[in-house]
């Protein structure tokens, strides 16, 4: 696996908020197929590195690589903003809310980027999200607004829309944790098929069991620093770390 | 004579005016909302210190009577008349009509601005985040994600707007353009008979009921993905259904 090629990568991203520093300089590399947890309790920064990665926050420096793509940030200023946009659109990004736009249809959700952002005639865009509804299990569903839809199904159109811009990787933060409980398990199930399909995936997440059951590796972030990082097997069976330890003892 | 011989005798003349007082308020209107979307960004993202001039030019325009800043733009520029007429704009100026108009386009400028600043502030900041995620560029996302949703919050309080800017219109009667009421008055100067102001009155009050019609269609397209909704009935309403 360790020779497949290198998707995304972060060096030692820092970011402050003020005089507050949420992110100690963070490191990761993604090849392509990896599936990376990040985990960590409230605070410790995990959401904030995965908008740092498409600089939804910009970080206070540090540098992202996405596929030969490389940007530099020194004092809180990308050294090339214009390739921001760029970088983007390769990277697939899911909401914890979803995010759907609310006033265009599923489908109309799904077709936007690849017609707006990739130029795809309509045609043709219409015809792949139509696929990528029916991938998630929404085909039937493809012509409501997203206030018409439960919240597990907002999501999975959420997926597909990533998926309709044919990421490098897709990025997930907390994808499950607006969800009532019996709604988790059809998000997750999508994801997972992701995973085994060898799509490139970085899921800030609480969901334990998928963490261990599914990624390639984990990461367990600590006061914006990575704490404890490793197969998921061996983290789970074998924490290293008090913090980790006592992390995985609260959540279980 | 009854009102219904004035109405016979005098229509033509009230019909010209009608014309002339929807033509004041759309071309006023128009030319606002030409300029609103683009001050009302700056209004909702601009620094202090940048957005400063459009502040002032809109505290002014709010703050003073439209009557006012028509007097001002009408008599005012015939104090400047040697210099205006350097500039070549005295042909502008010398027509009361675009004074009138100029005076009712920045008045409602001012008002559509700070409308659809506060329909910007209302935008999801999460679609918005959405939108960059996938790459949009700055310009994409005010057309495909603000814009749609904030004139869809602003559009209630824009119809309003337009209706007062049409009422104020009857204030162009004053320099002398013949709008609905200075048809009216010029009638009444003949006729003395009052009538035909209640007229006037029944023609203002049906350009407002056929602007509030089309204005609810245009609401009715803009809202229908938040779904529909029963009439008469708001979020307060008891639910339908066997009370308990």
């Amino acid at each position: 696996m360790s020779e497949a090629e290198i998707i995304l990568k972060a060096e030692d991203i820092h970011k402050s908020f003020g005089a507050v520093e949420v992110l100690k300089g963070i490191s990761l590399e993604a090849r392509q197929g990896d599936v990376i947890s990040i985990l960590g309790s409230s605070g410790s920064g995990k959401s904030t590195f995965l908008r740092c990665l498409n600089f939804l926050e910009t970080p206070t420096s540090g540098k992202v690589t996405i596929h030969g793509e490389e940007i530099q940030v020194r004092d809180g200023k990308p050294l090339n903003a214009r390739h921001i946009e760029t970088v983007r659109s390769r990277l697939g990004m899911v909401f914890q809310q979803f995010n759907l736009w609310s006033h265009r249809t599923a489908l109309e959700n799904v077709m936007e980027g690849p017609v707006q952002v990739k130029g795809t005639p309509k045609a043709a865009a219409r015809a792949a999200a139509e696929a990528l509804l029916e991938r998630v299990g929404l085909k039937d569903r493809m012509d409501m607004y997203p206030s018409q839809l439960s919240g597990g199904q907002q999501q999975r159109v959420a997926i597909a829309r990533a998926l309709a811009m044919e990421p490098d990787a897709i990025l997930f933060d907390e994808p499950t944790s607006a969800l009532d409980p019996e709604l988790v398990g059809e998000v997750l199930k999508v994801m997972q098929s992701l995973a085994a399909e060898g799509r490139t995936m970085i899921v800030v997440t609480h969901e334990m069991a998928f963490a261990r059951d599914v990624s390639s590796e984990v990461v367990f972030l600590h006061q914006g620093r990575i704490a404890e990082r490793g197969a998921p097997e061996q983290m789970f069976t074998n924490p290293q770390t008090e913090v980790f330890q006592r992390f995985i003892a609260t959540v279980k | 004579m009854n009102p219904i011989d004035i109405a016979i005798q005098y229509w033509p003349r009230l019909l010209d005016g009608t014309l002339m007082t929807i033509k004041l308020t759309f071309l006023g209107a128009l030319i606002a909302a030409l300029f609103s979307p683009g001050l009302a960004l700056i209004r909702a993202n601009a620094t202090p210190v940048a957005q400063a001039p459009l502040r002032l030019y809109i505290s002014f325009m709010r703050g003073t009577p439209i009557l006012g800043q028509l007097f001002l733009i009408y008599y005012g520029s015939g104090q400047f008349r040697p210099f205006l007429q350097d500039w070549g704009l005295w042909g502008f100026f010398r027509d009361p009509f675009n004074c009138a108009l100029l005076a009712f386009a920045l008045n409602s400028t001012a008002y559509q601005t700070e409308i659809l600043r506060g329909g910007i502030l209302g935008v999801a900041r999460g679609e918005v985040e959405a939108a960059k995620a996938i790459g949009m560029t700055r310009l994409q996302i005010l057309r495909r994600v603000i814009f749609p949703h904030a004139y869809r919050i602003a559009w209630p309080a824009l119809g309003n707007e337009i209706i007062l800017l049409m009422k104020a219109s009857a204030l162009a009667s004053v320099v002398t353009v013949f709008d609905i009421m200075g048809r009216t008055r010029q009638i009444f100067s003949r006729s003395f008979d009052f009538s035909i102001y209640l007229w006037a009155a029944l023609i203002y009050l049906c350009i407002t009921a056929i602007f509030v019609l089309l204005w609810r269609q245009g609401e009715a397209r803009l809202s229908r993905h938040i779904g529909p909704r029963s009439e008469g009935r708001s979020i307060l309403s008891p639910p339908e259904g066997p009370q308990p």
